[in-house]
């Protein structure tokens, strides 16, 4: 008989619940997981983590295509479809194995099925309509993730058009694309069909592409995909998808002109909503607002014993959010003293082809906050790891608030940027300032040196440009 | 490097003390927060914590040993892998006094002037004694920013790992939130009673909070005594009306601004402050004058009032009061200054004595300037005579200094004609 008490229980094994699960049970609680579908969640399955592997592929061939470039003779380079996704498949089978015996080994309790709460510290779970088990804990930390948005007129029908999920898994690889929506998911799955050989028009809302990032990042990005030939519409949108026989007539509409195209399959990308349906949030005290449960600095909802973090709250919505934020919930519950989320440490890293990666406030929105701002700017083409590497374009520009030194944000465009952000990330966590960076000795020669160089720019003081 | 385990300041004033009792011995495991060792001072007994980890390697300083200097080296901290070997060199060179100079509240070394205003952001309260030396740990960005606010770090808490001082701290003192570290006598908030009376509850503003720390403070820890006498200020009646028909318009208290200053520079032991060490007597006549505030009470500073005209004081006292009631002044125009005066003559208070600004060690107290009935020459007469009252710090003011200051004081403001000299 499975024990059915617990000092906590989490809902949803995604980044943010398994980590809630282990840290609870490293503090010694006597913990529990729900999971209905598969441990690691929609990071580990269907999203950060198979698509990295695709993205590789899409990498690897790339630079296939350029071995000349290197010295390197390849001919007939080409792709098998199907291999590339059992390739992904498997990396993302073999973390979810990892997972299970994670909390195998920190002795979490997982149930599967689908919980829903029952009244204070309860909690049911049912499998396919059927009961599992009736559960009581303390604490509760609801870690039920979002999913894609379904705009009417878009919805995926997983033929024609696809989300994020259908577009990992494609049957055959199609000659044109449409993506609709430019930020992190709609801009790397846009890049990898891209690479691969395929027609790929991408529609943004907003006056430019990935809009959370810098707006001088935004152009970089923006002229490398359109010299990879991608087509990019800003400030379009989309008014209706005719479904035909093998593809997709859409209607753009872009400075008040409307026209059609045609495009074999369409990624809709135009967001997330949380996943707050069906898991007993009526009744409680619990805010939602638009999809997303409200919650406090530590996580706490309104009703009192009962968490939320993640994908199910506010945004960014991202993996690292999730488990940072399942640290704070777990050690606040356990009477520790965590520092809240500072939203503005949370790096934010996007894989595409150039990658993109930043912390912080971007130029405008610094300015916007009244900073008076010193500005960093490092080209690639200026590093001498870049060009050996055959990566010149990109740039790694830094904000730095001109009356105290702080580094306000850091944006970067170019190759394996994404690796590289976590150094201002640590510089911002520890508060330093343009002198400990400017300090600090950076490897020669490495893609780092350039990030060294922006500080150094920001105040007049670059070496190597 | 094993780390040397410094005998600690447990107050502002502390410079020796006794090592009473080692509650760890050497080869123990030490973690931080731990309490290691008991020291008595003049006034209490102390628990002293670890700062950092590691096991305590050899004892330099046995217990019961009287008169431990602050700073002296009194054991060896062992981090990991380290062997007590390691130690011996540390431990055989005792650290100088100069090294870590304890952070005193209020008096730190460097020659500039202590901010003397009432709402001054800089440690009032003596910071938690720290086991090994003085170091404070703050982020590079936090230093940045209390250095520009001049803010001491020793006297802002730090929320950050192991008590690390970050942004938001230094943010919060700034803007007089709770984040100072209080002193060990107010650490614990007293409880009020409460007889069911129905009242409204005013939360304490920053400035609220500082201004009673600093005046429980002085009130406290200041031997004050007073010292009042009788200006005639007939002279100083006439004068002004012969100005205002000039057009020229200086209010009594201009005068006793400009009095104060030129006394100061006849008896400079009451512009200065106190230190364990020395007394340091200003080179500057920089003068505070109270101004009440709807938030509380705030202190500009007229500088070099000494070398100033009437006409000039005048204009910087209206000046500085009009913007410190808009709450505009400048962080340099309310900290430093070496005396202060505080005048509710235009209440009609007769007199009153004040509670000295530290780190100054004087204020006069000015009353109203009104007709009262004098013997002169053995004859009831009348005259305008305002009542003043000096406030000092015995500890640097003798009562004949004190006395001395408010002689020449009077002579002045009785003959104005005295202040063009």
């Amino acid at each position: 008989m499975t024990d059915t008490q617990f000092d906590l229980i989490v809902v949803g094994g995604g980044p943010g619940g398994y980590t809630a699960a282990i840290r609870a049970s490293q503090l010694g609680m006597k913990t529990a997981l729900v999971e209905k579908e598969n441990l690691g969640g929609i990071c580990l399955n269907w999203g950060c983590i198979p698509t990295k592997a695709l993205l590789r592929t899409a990498e690897v061939y790339h630079l296939m295509h350029r071995a000349k470039e290197f010295g390197l003779k390849a001919d007939n380079i080409a792709f098998d479809i199907e291999a590339v996704i059992k390739r992904s498949r498997g990396v993302a089978a073999q973390l979810n194995a990892g997972v299970k015996h994670l909390m195998k080994k920190n002795k979490v309790t997982v149930f599967d099925g689908h919980a829903k709460l029952a009244g204070k510290g309860k909690l049911n779970v049912t499998k396919d309509g059927k009961p599992v088990a009736d559960l009581t804990a303390k604490n509760i930390i609801l870690a039920t993730g979002a999913r894609a948005r379904e705009l009417p007129g878009l919805e995926a029908d997983g033929n024609l058009v696809w989300n994020y999920r259908h577009a990992m898994v494609p049957k055959t690889f199609p000659k044109t694309l449409l993506v609709i929506g430019s930020g992190a998911i709609g801009i790397e799955f846009a890049s990898f069909y891209q690479t691969l050989g395929c027609k790929v028009t991408v529609v943004e809302v907003l006056d430019r592409i990935v809009p959370v990032e810098d707006a001088e990042i935004s152009t970089l990005a923006h002229k490398q995909f359109e010299k990879q030939g991608m087509v990019i519409k800003t400030k379009a949108v989309v008014k209706s998808l005719k479904r035909n026989a093998n593809d997709v007539t859409a209607t753009v509409e872009q400075n008040g002109k409307a026209e059609e195209f045609t495009f074999e399959r369409v990624i809709s990308a135009v967001g997330i909503v949380g996943n707050v349906e069906n898991i007993g949030l009526e009744g409680t005290q619990i805010k939602v607002e638009k999809t997303h449960v409200i919650a406090g600095p530590y996580c706490e909802t309104g009703e009192p014993g009962i968490y939320a973090i993640g994908d199910l709250t506010g945004p960014p919505w991202l993996a690292h959010k999730a488990g940072h934020e399942a640290v704070i919930c777990v050690e606040k519950i356990a009477g520790m003293h965590p520092h809240p989320l500072n939203v503005l440490g949370i790096p934010g890293c996007t894989y595409c082809h150039p990658q993109i990666a930043s912390v912080g406030l971007t130029e405008q929105a610094a300015k916007d906050k009244g900073y008076q701002v010193k500005v960093g700017r490092y080209p690639f083409i200026a590093n001498g790891k870049a060009i050996a590497l055959g990566e010149t374009q990109g740039l790694v520009k830094t904000v730095f608030d001109a009356k105290t030194g702080e580094l306000l944000g850091a944006h970067m465009v170019g190759a394996e940027v994404t690796e590289l952000i976590q150094g201002y990330a640590i510089a911002k966590t520890l508060e330093t300032t343009e002198q400990e960076l400017m300090h600090t000795i950076f490897p020669h020669p490495t893609l780092s040196e350039m990030m060294h160089e922006s500080v150094l720019d920001a105040y007049g003081q670059a070496i190597n440009m | 490097m094993p780390i040397e385990i410094l005998m600690p300041a447990l107050s502002p004033t502390m410079t020796e003390g006794k090592l009473a009792k080692w509650l760890k011995k050497s080869g123990d495991a030490i973690k931080s927060g731990d309490v290691i060792a008991e020291i008595e001072t003049d006034k209490a007994t102390m628990e002293m914590e670890a700062v950092d980890e590691g096991t305590l390697g050899q004892i330099l300083v046995p217990e019961g040993t009287e008169k431990v200097s602050v700073n002296q080296p009194i054991a060896v901290l062992l981090l990991e892998g380290e062997s007590a070997g390691a130690a011996k060199p540390a431990a055989a060179a005792p650290a100088p006094a100069a090294k870590a100079e304890p952070a005193s509240a209020g008096v730190p070394k460097a020659a500039a002037p202590q901010p003397a205003s009432a709402p001054a952001p800089k440690a009032a309260a003596a910071p938690a004694p720290k086991a090994s030396g003085q170091r404070v740990f703050a982020s590079p960005l936090a230093k940045r920013i209390a250095a520009n606010a001049g803010i001491d770090l020793a006297s802002v808490h730090g929320s950050g790992p192991h008590g690390r001082i970050v942004k938001a701290d230094v943010d919060q003192a700034v803007s007089g939130g709770g984040a100072r570290k209080s002193a060990p006598a107010s650490k614990a908030a007293t409880p009020v009673a409460d007889f069911g009376q129905p009242y409204k509850e005013v939360p304490n503003s920053g400035m609220r909070k500082v201004i009673a720390a600093r005046l429980l403070e002085a009130k406290t820890t200041i031997p004050h005594f007073y010292l009042t006498i009788d200006c005639v200020i007939d002279e100083i009646v006439k004068v002004r009306k012969e100005l205002a028909e000039t057009g020229v318009k200086v209010s009594v208290n201009d005068f006793v601004v400009k009095a104060c200053a030129l006394a100061l520079r006849k008896v400079p032991q009451a512009n200065a402050t106190w230190t364990d060490e020395a007394i340091r007597l200003y080179e500057n006549v920089d003068i505070s004058v109270a101004v009440a505030t709807p938030e509380g009470l705030i202190t500009p500073i007229v500088r070099h009032a000494d070398k100033k005209g009437l006409a000039a004081i005048s204009a910087e006292v209206k000046d500085l009061a009009a913007r410190a009631k808009a709450k505009k002044l400048k962080l340099e125009e309310f900290q430093g200054g070496g005396f202060s005066i505080s005048n509710l003559g235009m209440y009609g208070i007769k007199e009153f004595s004040a509670i000295v600004n530290p780190p100054q060690v004087c204020i006069l107290a000015v009353g109203a300037g009104s007709e009262r009935a004098i013997v002169k020459n053995g004859a009831i007469a009348i005259a305008n005579v305002m009542t003043c009252t000096l406030s000092c710090d015995h500890r640097v003011v003798d009562g004949a200094v004190g006395a001395e200051f408010l002689q020449a004081f009077q002579a002045l403001i009785e003959n104005p004609i005295r202040m063009l000299l």
